[in-house]
């Protein structure tokens, strides 16, 4: 199947609930933060190339909001909460109150609240995929960007990218989010280093060959 | 007579080369770094996406060549070599390299867009082949296009626009 990724459907089933219960609990954060319901669709877990993963949210110059946050802990690894700019302005905008504010204009304060919405939401992913596989996973200061996707994922693959010429995208979209006409689609891209998933199967019991 | 523009593109720790009237690109760019060879008599232009600038770096022995800095240029000159363009004709343009998230942690790999700029400047010193125009390094993606017939970089960010090197 791939060069280091010897798995079986049995592996990709577990990376799909971790998909799965991680954006579960940030769909419930996101929720209850804007105080609306948020539904997500069934994680997909891809074996893809590194252009194959950019053509899924658009292409590589498909502009993005995102927030990234590195995983350290027992294990390490990136994340990337991402969703285009104009629905970035919806979240900021309900955080804030203030309708002027755009994420998409390089606002500081709706930026700053879009950064904040991201910290939460893949800090509840983290901590669902914690309290899953009983594992210590840190999360650093997050950062946010509006740029091209192509150049923002690239970041999460460097460490991948010495092991391999693909990457598993454990990849979960929130959307229909209650009250709003447009449809909405947040992306989050967990790509845990090569290293790192000896000892998540390890932690679940499950080896790996 | 109308005549359409084939564009050669260029994807992730990749290369390839082009022919005028055909351009060569390659999208998003980040800390990666477009390399352009190009020999302006023949008007033949070849282009490595490089992601990381040292061979040393992979731990599996079969790897894409253009991802690295080192291997990527290598297999690049060959390929034009291939093609009859000689080493003492080519010049070089590049971009990105920059740094598209800030953190706390300074782990070496949160350097790389410097280091691959590093690399390939080191490289193309080592072969001889100048530098004419770079674009390196902020916080910024760039999609990059070569123009053979002027021998232009056309480099579009999502704040500047179109600017060309």
């Amino acid at each position: 199947m791939n060069d280091y990724f010897n798995f079986e459907q049995l592996h990709l089933d577990i990376l799909k609930e971790i998909g799965n219960i991680g954006a579960g609990n940030a769909a419930t954060s996101l929720s209850q933060l804007i105080n609306r319901s948020v539904s997500m669709t069934v994680p997909i877990v891809n074996i893809v190339s590194f252009d194959e993963m950019m053509e899924e949210i658009g292409g590589k110059d498909e502009v993005q909001a995102a927030v990234f946050v590195q995983a350290t802990g027992d294990i390490t690894g990136n994340m990337f909460f991402m969703i285009p700019p104009e629905e970035a302005d919806i979240f900021s905008q309900l955080m804030v109150g203030d309708e002027t504010q755009k994420v998409s204009n390089g606002d500081e304060i709706a930026t700053s609240a879009f950064l904040e919405l991201g910290n939460i939401l893949t800090g509840s992913y983290l901590r669902a995929f914690s309290d899953f596989t009983k594992l210590d996973i840190n999360q650093s200061v997050p950062n946010v960007a509006i740029d091209m996707v192509g150049a923002m994922l690239t970041q999460g693959l460097l460490e991948i990218s010495t092991m391999s010429d693909q990457a598993i995208m454990i990849e979960t979209i929130l959307h229909d989010i209650e009250g709003f006409d447009q449809d909405i689609k947040g992306h989050f891209f967990l790509l845990p280093n090569p290293d790192a998933y000896e000892t998540i199967f390890n932690a679940l019991g499950v080896s790996m060959s | 007579m109308t005549q359409v523009t084939e564009v050669v593109k260029v994807g992730i720790a990749d290369l390839n080369i082009a022919k005028h009237p055909q351009t060569i690109m390659t999208a998003g760019l980040g800390s990666c770094i477009g390399l352009i060879l190009y020999d302006e008599t023949s008007k033949i232009a070849g282009l490595v996406h490089v992601m990381l600038p040292d061979s040393s770096m992979a731990r599996n022995k079969s790897f894409k060549e253009a991802k690295f800095a080192d291997t990527g240029i290598e297999a690049l000159l060959s390929l034009l070599e291939k093609e009859g363009v000689r080493k003492s004709r080519l010049k070089a343009k590049m971009a990105g390299g920059a740094q598209m998230f800030n953190t706390a942690n300074s782990s070496e790999m949160m350097r790389i867009g410097y280091r691959n700029a590093e690399a390939v400047r080191a490289i193309l010193k080592e072969h001889k082949i100048p530098l004419i125009a770079e674009d390196c390094g902020g916080n910024k993606g760039r999609t990059v296009e070569f123009l053979l017939d002027q021998s232009l970089l056309k480099i579009r960010t999502i704040q500047e626009g179109v600017t060309y090197i």
